[in-house]
């Protein structure tokens, strides 16, 4: 993943120059265009296997009423699974839920994970033990860490509760899976303890591009803390950070382990993700639950569309060549 | 390559031991009673082994219906939650049970609740194992505090009240599970309505939830949500989370089931002592309540390659005596009273609490038996939960849902 903002070491490499201005490919880089094809062939041919047609199936599962226990009552319906789902009420709601989570988890995440890459560049003493900590609950399996904290916010033998009582709004018996703003708190602070650490990893990255040098010529300049930071850091690592918020935030979008161990969905708390998982392995109706599917893909691209959009990055120049 | 080694070994499991079949049980967890059961009904001609599925019945459905629907041969045997027989009955996943099968089910007494659970479209699916149901359990200490007198029928409302007035909480099941219907089945049901009707006719059913019944359920759940002797914990509560409430200083009333007589046994001997039992609550004065009904069916797989043998050892795993063995390890009771006749069932139970699971077994009020009771069920808890959210509108929303839901207008 750092790779896609890692500088492009080679750029005389031939194909990469050609971008902007063609030049006529030599017999040498023709040849080594064919190479490079037939090299790749192979992951191609496995990728379309295993991606692709579990997509193309998906696509054409969606058009058929079809369930699981019923097979003979098969039929194909069109696109009425798409209109059921669009008209109905609880996939606007889901998706609320779900964006609710994305945008807060992300934006909480980029600032903790911001942090956390600073303190990672810049630390002196150790400096692989202090990185190694950071990096610590990424490592650990979603469904552990779901299970770890709903623990802690249950009523009957959680810690938070009885840590935190001095706060005005919790108390001993607050029950955090008892309704919408506690459960998705709770969801919520499971998601970012969770992966703020790989947001700061994706940022560290960013960090280390930012030249040293510009950072000296801005405090011969005068310029203070804040107008570095704001001036030169985050400027030259709007690449990086468009990286991280976009990989999070599909991450994030895509929301269902914490969700399913700590509340199943209930409070309201339904994601898109778990939507999906109720259609197609709990009512195995798989021609709704594929057409939920297609619908969750196609929101997935239209998302990492909208925030390449947003931050403005050409995504070549996001490699560095820019 | 470890996934190559994994299939490598389980392709080795199933091979069995020289030439003698290995019959595979899917049982769900319990505290041992299958596994004996198992033991003891393994021949020289082939073995039971188990298979453990996951806790929640829902769950079992799924990894099960999955399996199954793949023609997976290597199910044999597979314990099924009443409520999922109809549904793998009607996608042909189960072998037929022989007539004489049945007949000796009948010789043997099989609970007539049970026998109704099993059967689907006037043919028994499945063989009866073990029938559950619940009591009102309560603490003597507190009812003699309260002043109630629990020798006479019980109402919800007076034990709402009575719990309310002391300070004493009621543990019920209410989280967003299958354990939430079984309340609100038996709620409707013991104000003498259905949830729905005509199970027969599938996606057409009639939904019945909204008549008069439903509203008496419906004021019961809401009474108790909104008032003192709700637990902090109501909305996401489930019969282990109801055991500690009960068991706790605030504890007063728990229905339950009927495992809870020695849940208490080595945590909390106080505890054990002070638990008295009687018949499940009214939901209207006067009128007799239904229990509800729980258990295990053992069904046996349409794609098992030993189905012969199979069927043999079912009818083996459904003795009285075997329904004996399971009742005294797990606390799940026979479906039959032979199957009470078990000598040691006497001893670890008091004799009027042996009767009183049977005459609630009897009593019983089984959730509808439809192919669809998984869409029913999960429609129910999307409007019914949380607990605090229900109101008087809430049976006939959740009636239009249920409609919806079944003939594929709305998502679950």
């Amino acid at each position: 993943m750092t790779a896609t903002v890692a500088p492009e070491k080679d750029a005389t490499r031939p194909g990469r120059s050609g971008r902007s201005e063609k030049k006529p490919a030599s017999d040498r880089s023709t040849a080594e265009n064919r190479l490079g094809l037939k090299l790749v062939a192979p992951a191609v041919v496995l990728m379309l296997l295993v991606t692709a047609w579990p997509m193309i199936q998906a696509l054409y599962l969606s058009l058929f009423r079809y369930r699981l226990t019923a097979p003979d009552d098969r039929a194909f319906v069109g696109v009425d699974n798409y209109l059921t789902i669009l008209s109905d009420d609880q996939f606007w709601k889901s998706t609320l839920t779900t964006l609710l989570i994305m945008v807060v988890t992300v934006a909480v995440e980029l600032v903790i994970g911001f942090a956390f890459a600073m303190v990672m560049h810049r630390i002196v003493f150790a400096r692989g033990l202090m990185r190694t900590s950071i990096l610590i609950p990424y490592g650990i399996i979603t469904v552990v860490s779901a299970f770890a904290w709903q623990f802690a916010f249950s009523l009957n033998n959680g810690f938070v509760n009885s840590w935190f009582n001095w706060l005005p709004f919790i108390a001993d018996d607050t029950n955090w899976f008892g309704d919408y703003p506690h459960a998705m708190f709770a969801i919520m602070v499971s998601e970012i303890w969770k992966t703020t650490p790989f947001m700061a990893l994706l940022l560290l990255a960013g960090l280390a591009q930012v030249s040293e040098d510009m950072l000296e010529a801005a405090k011969v300049d005068g310029a203070t803390w804040t107008q570095r930071l704001t001036k030169v850091i985050l400027p030259n690592m709007r690449a990086a950070i468009m990286v991280a918020v976009l990989f999070r935030a599909l991450d994030a979008y895509r929301i269902f382990d914490n969700i399913f161990v700590m509340t199943k969905g209930a409070e309201g708390t339904q994601s898109i993700s778990f939507l999906t998982y109720r259609q197609v392995i709990e009512q195995m109706q798989l021609g709704l639950g594929s057409a939920m599917s297609v619908l969750l893909f196609l929101s997935v691209l239209l998302l990492a569309w909208l925030i390449v959009k947003l931050f403005r990055v050409d995504l070549a120049q996001a490699r560095g060549e820019g | 390559m470890a996934a190559l080694a994994l299939a490598s070994s389980l392709l080795a499991a199933c091979g069995g031991d020289g030439g003698k079949p290995e019959l595979v049980w899917y049982i769900n967890p319990d505290s041992g009673g299958q596994d004996a059961v198992a033991e003891k009904c393994s021949t020289d001609e082939y073995t039971i082994s188990t298979q453990v599925l996951p806790q929640d019945a829902g769950q079992q459905r799924i990894q099960l219906a999955r399996r199954l629907a793949a023609k997976d041969p290597s199910i044999d045997l597979m314990s099924i939650d009443p409520p999922f027989t109809a549904e793998f009955a009607d996608a042909g996943f189960l072998a037929e049970v022989p007539q004489d099968a049945k007949a000796k089910l009948e010789e043997q007494g099989t609970f007539k609740g049970a026998m109704d659970a099993a059967t689907w479209k006037d043919d028994l699916v499945v063989f009866p194992f073990w029938s559950n149901t619940q009591v009102l359990w309560y603490r003597k200490s507190f009812v003699e505090k309260a002043g109630i007198d629990m020798s006479q029928p019980v109402t919800w409302d007076q034990i709402i009240d009575a719990a309310s007035e002391n300070d004493a909480k009621i543990g019920v099941q209410a989280n967003k599970y299958e354990g939430y219907v079984v309340w609100i089945n038996a709620l409707v049901e013991g104000a003498g309505g259905h949830i729905l009707e005509d199970a027969g006719e599938g996606v057409d059913a009639k939904i019945t939830l909204a008549g008069e019944a439903g509203q008496d359920a419906a004021s019961v759940i809401e009474k108790l949500a909104t008032s003192e002797a709700a637990p902090a914990d109501l909305s996401v509560s489930n019969e282990g989370t109801a055991g500690s409430t009960f068991g706790s200083d605030q504890g007063s009333f728990l229905v339950n089931w009927t495992y809870i007589w020695h849940n208490y046994d080595d945590t909390a001997p106080d505890v054990a002592k002070d638990i008295g039992y009687t018949r499940y609550p009214q939901t209207v004065e006067g009128e007799e309540s239904r229990p509800p009904y729980g258990g295990i069916g053992i069904g046996v797989s349409a794609y098992s390659d030993e189905k012969d043998f199979a069927l043999e050892a079912a009818q083996c795993l459904v003795s009285p005596e075997s329904q004996g063995i399971n009742a005294e390890i797990t606390g799940n009771m026979p479906a039959s009273t032979q199957g009470y006749d078990y000598p040691k069932l006497k001893e670890q139970y008091p004799a009027d609490l042996l009767e009183l699971f049977q005459t609630s077994v009897d009593a019983a009020a089984p959730r509808t038996v439809t192919p669809y009771w998984s869409d029913v069920s999960g429609s129910i808890q999307n409007i019914w939960h949380p607990p605090r959210a229900v109101d008087e509108d809430t049976p006939e929303r959740a009636t239009v849902f249920i409609e919806d839901v079944l003939k594929g207008g709305d998502l679950l």
